[in-house]
């Protein structure tokens, strides 16, 4: 029978739920790294026991960890723990080695940003957001770092490069931190396009490369943002989050700040499809992973309010991919309810009945094992969520 | 021989209990104990000090002796106190909240 592991990111550590198929009894396990920020943790689909995750902290900066053996045990990618490296093979203690590549030969010598004060300021590497696996190479991941820029790693993350081009894109200068920093947050690896990027930062936007991570463009069109001084400027919007379904990789659907947005040409052109929304701002967005047109957000209040309208936690799903909207509230608490739900804190596993999968700031982890109809707590007392992943293993 | 004692974060990171020690070969300076301490212990490198510019990161204080030497020169030779072993080298990280 089939199982499902869901990996939660949390303010003080990282956990990790697992169930059969049925998804109704949860093992928990944790607090791997207590005490440190754990931004995000996610398998490979290629080998689904290979994990990362990464762990920051105010005082001691950025860590990766990696398990091989499906969160198990977990150790720094080139250190202690794994095979030690053979004579003359480099040095070890560098897989939180982040720095912008500036050289004259693959890198730009742009290095600065907008500033809150509309000055220029330098990149400055802060943490690890967001963690994508290759969807072919089991020992190539990918990066979303604060101060936003791409890094990529071939070994496994013993080692990271930054993809310089997009951080070069002229654009650059004219990127800003959003409350939250100016953070690349979303990786969306194309499945039949190897070359094929798309990630977001906040608040620069959406980009996309055709070229494996040399060249990248803005894919903002069609975006309106009232917080900017040109509303559909070619960059400064605050995107949160972007999902994709394999299937349709060309169809991408967008929580924006403001907004919920869908493309069908790979972002050249995005139109809004927030429809019957009772407010369509939010962090989360996901696909449902058999049914492409299916979508699902969780609107809160406002930009202002962090939390859902009117103290009731809804999920709100679309069949129709957009516009018309139907609330799912079975099973979530629908009074004084005041959490919110973070950008990377949804997730959808593909049994055949689509589990949904979301994490408050509250502490709670809900899952639905039928595509959202019924709602339960896995957990209801972690620290805060900040991000969700899920695996479904054989 | 020179004792250093870090943050319990650090500990679990390097996988030791307790004081670390550590051999400094030539004037044991704070740039020369940390050196050696990341040398014995890689995983260490970057959360004491960033990885190229080598700044100690801000939220971290070294203490010598009862006194702060965060900001004495890295170069400064320490006390015979710490190369001698009788006082550990500390690795302090701020008192925060949350």
């Amino acid at each position: 029978m089939s199982k499902v592991r869901v990996l939660v990111g949390t303010r003080k550590g990282a956990f990790i739920l697992s169930s059969d198929g049925k998804r109704q009894k949860w093992d928990v396990s944790g607090p791997h790294f207590a005490g440190w920020e754990i931004y995000h943790v996610k398998g490979s689909p290629v080998d689904p026991n290979r994990l990362y995750a990464s762990q920051t902290s105010g005082w001691f900066g950025q860590i990766i960890q990696r398990s091989d053996d499906g969160g198990k045990t977990w150790h720094q990618p080139g250190s202690a723990g794994e095979k030690p490296p053979a004579p003359g093979a480099g040095p070890v203690g560098e897989s939180n080695k982040f720095v912008y590549d500036a050289s004259d030969q693959t890198g730009k010598p742009l290095t600065t940003h907008q500033w809150y004060d509309g000055t220029q300021h330098p990149w400055e590497f802060k943490r690890v957001w967001h963690i994508e696996p290759s969807l072919r190479e089991v020992d190539t991941v990918y990066a979303g770092i604060e101060d936003a820029a791409l890094f990529r790693s071939t070994d496994g993350g013993k080692t990271w490069h930054e993809l310089p081009g997009l951080r070069g894109n002229d654009t650059g200068p004219r990127w800003q931190p959003g409350a939250g920093g100016m953070c690349l947050h979303t990786i969306v690896l194309d499945p039949k396009d190897p070359k094929r990027i798309f990630i977001a930062i906040s608040a620069a936007g959406a980009f996309r490369t055709d070229d494996g991570g040399k060249t990248w463009k803005p894919i903002n069109q069609g975006l309106r943002s009232e917080h900017i001084p040109d509303p559909t400027a070619e960059v400064g919007h605050c995107v949160h989050r972007i999902a994709q379904h394999r299937s349709r990789p060309n169809t991408l659907f967008m929580q924006k700040h403001w907004d919920v947005m869908r493309t069908d040409d790979a972002g050249d052109n995005w139109r809004e499809v927030s429809g019957d929304l009772p407010t369509d701002f939010g962090f989360v967005i996901d696909v449902h992973a058999h049914e492409p047109e299916t979508v699902y957000v969780v609107p809160i209040k406002s930009d202002s309010e962090h939390f859902p309208l009117d103290g009731k936690l809804r999920v709100y799903r679309s069949r129709t991919g957009g516009n018309e909207w139907e609330p799912l509230a079975k099973g979530l608490p629908q009074s004084d309810c005041y959490v919110n739900v973070l950008r990377d804190a949804m997730a959808v596993d593909s049994l055949d009945s689509c589990g949904v999968y979301f994490g408050t700031t509250g502490g709670q982890v809900y899952a639905s094992a039928d595509a959202g109809n019924n709602w339960a707590p896995i957990v209801r007392d972690l620290p805060a969520v900040l991000s969700v992943e899920v695996q479904t293993l054989p | 021989m020179i004792r250093v004692v870090l943050p319990q974060h650090l500990r679990t990171l390097a996988r030791v209990s307790g004081e670390v020690t550590i051999e400094v070969h030539g004037p044991a300076t704070q740039r020369s104990v940390l050196d050696a301490l990341e040398n014995s212990y890689p995983v260490l490198r970057g959360t004491i000090r960033d990885h190229v510019t080598h700044e100690r990161r801000p939220f971290l204080r070294f203490f010598v002796c009862s006194e702060d030497w965060s900001h004495e020169a890295p170069d400064a030779p320490l006390p015979k106190e710490i190369t001698s072993g009788a006082e550990p080298f500390l690795i302090i990280g701020a008192i925060a909240g949350g």
